[in-house]
């Protein structure tokens, strides 16, 4: 098993009141599979991905990723993780505007402590699989919205990690980049990777073969749908 | 990693020029006046130590000591004769020679010209003592001290004044009330701080004390030369012995003169520049505490600015430990700019300001006060910029990637 949470409960307090942003969650996924966690604003979903992503702590509950409990590691340990278990993919690209996207993919290798020359050819080798293979020498100003994200992707992947964890990837290009968006994971997923995607839009999550809806911090449905074939 | 860094550090810096301009001004103008005033310092040194290498490891002075607070020396006539400088060099084995000086202002005239000079009475061996040679003629001999001779040898500033010109030698000059002939033209000495230093005339110095009367030659500066620079303590011990006796100093009184040695000159200009220095370090120190605060304050900005930069990195598997060396190599290296700007203006300032000041030595800049500035820019740079890495790796991921 990937992923296997139970019982996780992440609460915050702000002030005198309680936020229970997730409120006993139990979820398992497998290597290989394609989620979708759906659900209103202030459901817990990326609360949850924020978890399974290492980027925050539960405060009760436990989280195994591939077998191994995360809850209680170092600083360095999660950093460890962060940088060759899990890839990022961000509504707002979030990258570095004053570097390259060759610079922008490489960063995940720098902190991997990749030499330099391999580092080069990996990260370029990831631009090429995002079909951007010409445009490794622009900032990120110089490029589209859907370029921006493809960078983001390919600086997500470069590591090779277990779980490609999207928070609504298209939540900021128009309808066609966001088609273009959904072929490039539909494929990345018929390759093997294992995908888990935040998303409210309905035809985004439709693309997934397992959506998992949350409500007020609970897993409120599980359904698997059936499989289909990625859109070409 | 380390070269990763430095390069994001140098692509942050060039992205606010002016900011990092303005910010390093501190550690600039610190950096600036450490080079500046250490130069102009070392220059004056370094000519100092050129002139008393000159004159010689061997060189020793003695000179009288009069204090009024001293008890040793109440009820006493300090005196330090031709005579005691006789004696010291017949019984002192360790003495090669020995010459005296006695000097006064005195007019020269020359046909209608005249000029005021320093007359200097010197003993035959005044040119080995001092190592200041005749260029041109001779010097005095024996006999001409012996026969308090009439002659005289002059320094370059006096052949120009009272235009000698190439009959130099041989030439009548009235000095005070009495003729001299000119035996000899002096070597070129050249000047220090200013002041020339070939403007005077030697007369044997008995010649001197016949013209000027025994009473001013109570009080003599005696110069004498070691036989070699490992006999100078005993030349030195020999001449206390016989000073002593010759004063009838008794056994537990100090001495009524003071014998200084050449190391002692060299070691005494040393510690006045030095006070100089310390003193400059004092300032430059609130200089650069005031450009380290400059540098905590924008590399503060530059955390917050950047907390989305530190969240993206957090993301990608950077540990607390990578973002704190990032920002600490960043502060470095924005101290270290401001310490290479600094030393570059602090050169120029230090040679333009030795050239602004007539008759000053050239500015010399030492390799360690280089090494100083950079040090301490550097210093500066870990000291103020460890706070704003250390706020920047504490930073919560998540809250970082929400930072608008």
């Amino acid at each position: 098993m990937l992923i296997s949470i139970r019982d996780l409960c992440k609460i915050y307090r702000m002030g005198e009141v309680e936020v229970r942003a997730l409120d006993g969650v139990d979820l398992e996924v497998e290597a290989g599979e394609y989620l979708a966690i759906m659900g209103p604003s202030g459901s817990g979903k990326s609360t949850l991905m924020n978890l399974i992503g290492c980027l925050d702590t539960p405060t009760s509950g436990s989280y195994l990723l591939n077998d191994q409990p995360v809850s209680g590691l170092e600083d360095f340990e999660l950093a460890r993780i962060r940088n060759r278990e899990v890839g990022f993919v961000f509504q707002t690209f979030n990258l570095l505007t004053r570097a390259t996207a060759l610079a922008n993919v490489e960063l995940p290798l720098i902190y991997a402590r990749v030499p330099a020359a391999r580092r080069h050819q990996l990260a370029r080798d990831a631009l090429e699989e995002v079909g951007l293979g010409d445009r490794i020498k622009h900032k990120p100003n110089e490029l589209s919205g859907g370029q921006r994200q493809r960078v983001a992707l390919a600086r997500a992947l470069v590591n090779r990690p277990s779980i490609l964890l999207a928070d609504e990837p298209t939540g900021n290009l128009d309808s066609r980049t966001s088609g273009e968006m959904m072929v490039l994971f539909n494929e990345l997923n018929a390759a093997g990777n294992t995908i888990v995607l935040v998303t409210h839009e309905e035809d985004i999550a439709a693309h997934a073969r397992r959506v998992v809806r949350l409500l007020d911090g609970r897993v409120v449905s599980d359904r698997s749908v059936a499989s289909k074939e990625p859109q070409t | 990693m380390i070269w990763d860094n430095f390069r994001i550090a140098l692509q942050a810096i060039r992205a606010n020029k002016l900011r990092s301009l303005l910010t390093t001004l501190g550690i600039i103008i610190g950096v600036a006046a450490v080079i500046a005033v250490v130069s102009i310092v070392q220059g004056l040194n370094h000519v100092i130590a050129v002139q008393l290498e000159g004159v010689g490891a061997t060189y020793i002075r003695v000179q009288w000591r009069d204090d009024p607070n001293d008890p040793d020396l109440a009820g006493r006539e300090v005196t330090l004769t031709y005579e005691d400088g006789l004696a010291i060099a017949e019984r002192a084995t360790a003495i090669e020679h020995f010459s005296p000086i006695f000097f006064r202002g005195e007019r020269v005239h020359f046909r209608d010209r005249q000029h005021a000079t320093t007359l200097l009475g010197v003993g035959s061996a005044h040119q080995e003592v001092n190592n200041h040679w005749v260029e041109r003629g001779r010097f005095f001999s024996q006999l001409d001290l012996d026969r308090r001779a009439r002659v005289c040898i002059v320094g370059l500033d006096i052949v120009d004044e009272l235009e000698l010109g190439d009959d130099a030698l041989g030439s009548q000059l009235i000095v005070g009330n009495s003729s001299f002939t000119v035996v000899g033209i002096m070597e070129e000495m050249g000047e220090i701080f200013g002041q020339s230093r070939d403007d005077l005339i030697l007369i044997p110095v008995t010649t001197a004390r016949d013209l000027y009367g025994r009473d001013a030659f109570n009080r003599l500066i005696l110069d004498f030369q070691a036989r070699t620079a490992e006999q100078v303590e005993l030349a030195r011990d020999q001449i206390i012995e016989v000073l002593r006796a010759r004063h009838q100093i008794p056994e537990g009184k100090r001495d009524d003169f003071r014998v200084v040695l050449q190391e002692e000159i060299l070691e005494t200009s040393g510690s006045i520049l030095g006070t100089v220095t310390s003193v400059v370090a004092g300032v430059v120190g609130v200089a650069l505490l005031v450009g380290g605060i400059g540098i905590m304050n924008i590399m503060l900005v530059s955390v917050t600015e950047r907390t989305r930069e530190i969240g993206v990195r957090k993301a990608v598997g950077a540990r607390r430990t990578d973002i704190l060396i990032q920002f600490l190599i960043e502060a470095v290296t924005l101290s270290l700019l401001g310490g290479v700007v600094g030393v570059v203006a602090g050169w120029g300032l230090g040679v333009l300001g030795a050239r602004a000041i007539p008759g000053f030595p050239p500015a010399h800049v030492p390799l360690w006060a280089v090494a100083i500035g950079f040090g301490f820019a550097a210093l500066v740079g870990v000291f103020f910029g460890t706070y704003p890495a250390a706020k920047a790796s504490a930073l919560d991921p998540i809250e970082a990637l929400r930072y608008e």
